[in-house]
């Protein structure tokens, strides 16, 4: 069998430095992803101009696909704006843009799964909306959608792989460079699958810990 | 004081409330009584603003509460509201659905937000049952719960929507009992109910409704012996 790892090892460090920009990426497009979400899910509730921007934003984020909104954004755009940024801080802008969309959507559906009566129940204990938003909505809102929300972000993880394409050295880029330096392809994409199964174990794993956690019946 | 002038309220082309003015004296009693659809439920939440009049005014302690919509969490705060389907927040304890307002809306520190909520759960008879979740709760439980939850606001007036329209018999016996307790203790309450019986042994006046209108605020003996109006002495004589 033609399987030989003994080349694959010496570039064991490469991987190491893939995986820290992979995880930078992901780690960091969540977080912008979910300040975005919970921003676009509580402004889709507001009056109409801030609605239909936010419908907007879904919209084309949710419509069109991410490696053409990267390449849009980091290609596209200085040509218009003149303002060259760099590849870390195009992709994370897209990602964190993109998953803020889709997380906008999720958010929005927990809220409305919250029953009305509990709401007009504060409403009439005098409790302000905001104090509403914050204790009585998010809280079972978010334990509603937390399976959602943890696909969400394994699919973030899986999809920061095409920002190789662009030549954000990711775990994926750095592969690829492997396979071409060493002619051998099942190894190191083998490994890099690995990778990502182990990355995204671990972020289910702590999904089922933060369930458990926000339950309460 | 709870005043309703000229209030009607229209859900896009049905008219739920025609014309009700009414005015609340304090302290005392009322049944909103009628069949279903009189617009019962609706004229109670028009009290606290949670249904807003499409014309007339709402006034609590001489404050207008559609004109002068920035007062309004502060009067919804004087005044507590029973709903039939008891929504307690479903995340939080029996003990923290108690503390929760008093917190949030009357600013107290934590412990004497603990203090006064394990006050009024044990004044409902539930201090075993501080640290249960409202689906761990019997519906007696979870009326009591909520009962306890406005009443810790120390309102000036409670509403009461059909409190035990969701429960069985005896559940309804407790939630009542707990009601009658709270009975010319200071407050205006205002209880729409099916339950005649019950009614006619707590209620000062009986405010009966029909087709979106009040036909009648009868002193309750009065009501029951000699009603005034054609349709309310129909309605008691077919709850026989």
């Amino acid at each position: 069998m033609n399987i030989n790892f003994d080349k694959i090892w010496p570039y064991l460090p490469q991987f190491g430095q893939g995986v820290l920009v992979t995880l930078q990426l992901a780690a960091l497009s969540a977080i912008g992803g979910t300040i975005l979400g919970f921003a676009l899910s509580l402004g889709g509730r507001q009056g109409s101009p801030v609605k239909w921007l936010v419908k907007g934003f879904v919209d084309f984020f949710r419509g069109t696909p991410l490696l053409i909104q990267l390449a849009f954004f980091h290609f596209g755009l200085p040509q218009i704006t003149g303002w060259i940024p760099d590849l870390m801080t195009s992709t994370l802008i897209v990602f964190s843009c993109n998953s803020g969309a889709y997380l906008s959507e999720i958010l929005r559906a927990g809220i409305e799964s919250i029953d009305k009566g509990q709401i007009e129940a504060a409403h009439a204990l005098g409790v302000k909306s905001f104090d509403i938003t914050i204790n009585i909505i998010l809280p079972q809102a978010l334990r509603n959608v937390l399976p959602a929300i943890m696909n969400e972000f394994i699919t973030l993880v899986k999809e920061t792989s095409v920002v190789s394409i662009i030549g954000l050295s990711d775990v994926m880029r750095k592969t690829s460079l492997i396979a071409s330096a060493t002619y051998r392809y099942f190894e190191p994409y083998l490994i890099t699958m690995i990778i990502y199964l182990t990355l995204n174990i671990i972020l289910s794993f702590i999904g089922k810990k933060l369930e458990k956690a926000l339950r309460y019946d | 004081m709870i005043k309703l002038i000229h209030v009607s309220k229209k859900f896009k082309e049905t008219v739920v409330l025609k014309n009700v003015s009414i005015e609340f004296e304090p302290e005392k009693t009322y049944a909103i009584i009628g069949s279903s659809g009189a617009g019962k439920s609706t004229l109670l939440r028009c009290i606290n603003l949670l249904e807003i009049p499409t014309t007339g005014s709402v006034i609590v302690d001489d404050i207008d509460l559609i004109k002068d919509k920035a007062k309004l969490s502060t009067v919804r705060e004087k005044i507590g509201m029973v709903f039939q389907n008891f929504n307690l927040f479903a995340h939080m304890t029996a003990l923290h659905n108690v503390m929760f307002a008093l917190i949030k809306v009357k600013k107290l520190s934590n412990e004497e937000a603990q203090i006064q909520a394990i006050k009024y759960l044990t004044e409902v008879g539930l201090q075993n049952r501080l640290n249960n979740y409202p689906h761990q709760l019997s519906g007696g439980e979870k009326q009591r719960v909520a009962i306890a939850r406005a009443l810790a606001m120390k309102p000036i007036a409670m509403l009461f929507d059909e409190p035990t329209s969701a429960l069985d018999p005896e559940m309804t016996q407790e939630v009542l009992k707990v009601i009658k307790k709270l009975n010319h203790i200071g407050m205006t309450n205002i209880i729409v109910t099916h339950e005649i019986k019950f009614a006619q042994e707590v209620a000062d006046y009986i405010i009966f409704m029909d087709n979106a209108e009040i036909l009648e605020v009868t002193p309750t003996q009065l009501f029951f012996s000699q009603p005034k109006s054609q349709r309310a002495a129909e309605f008691l004589f077919n709850m026989i």
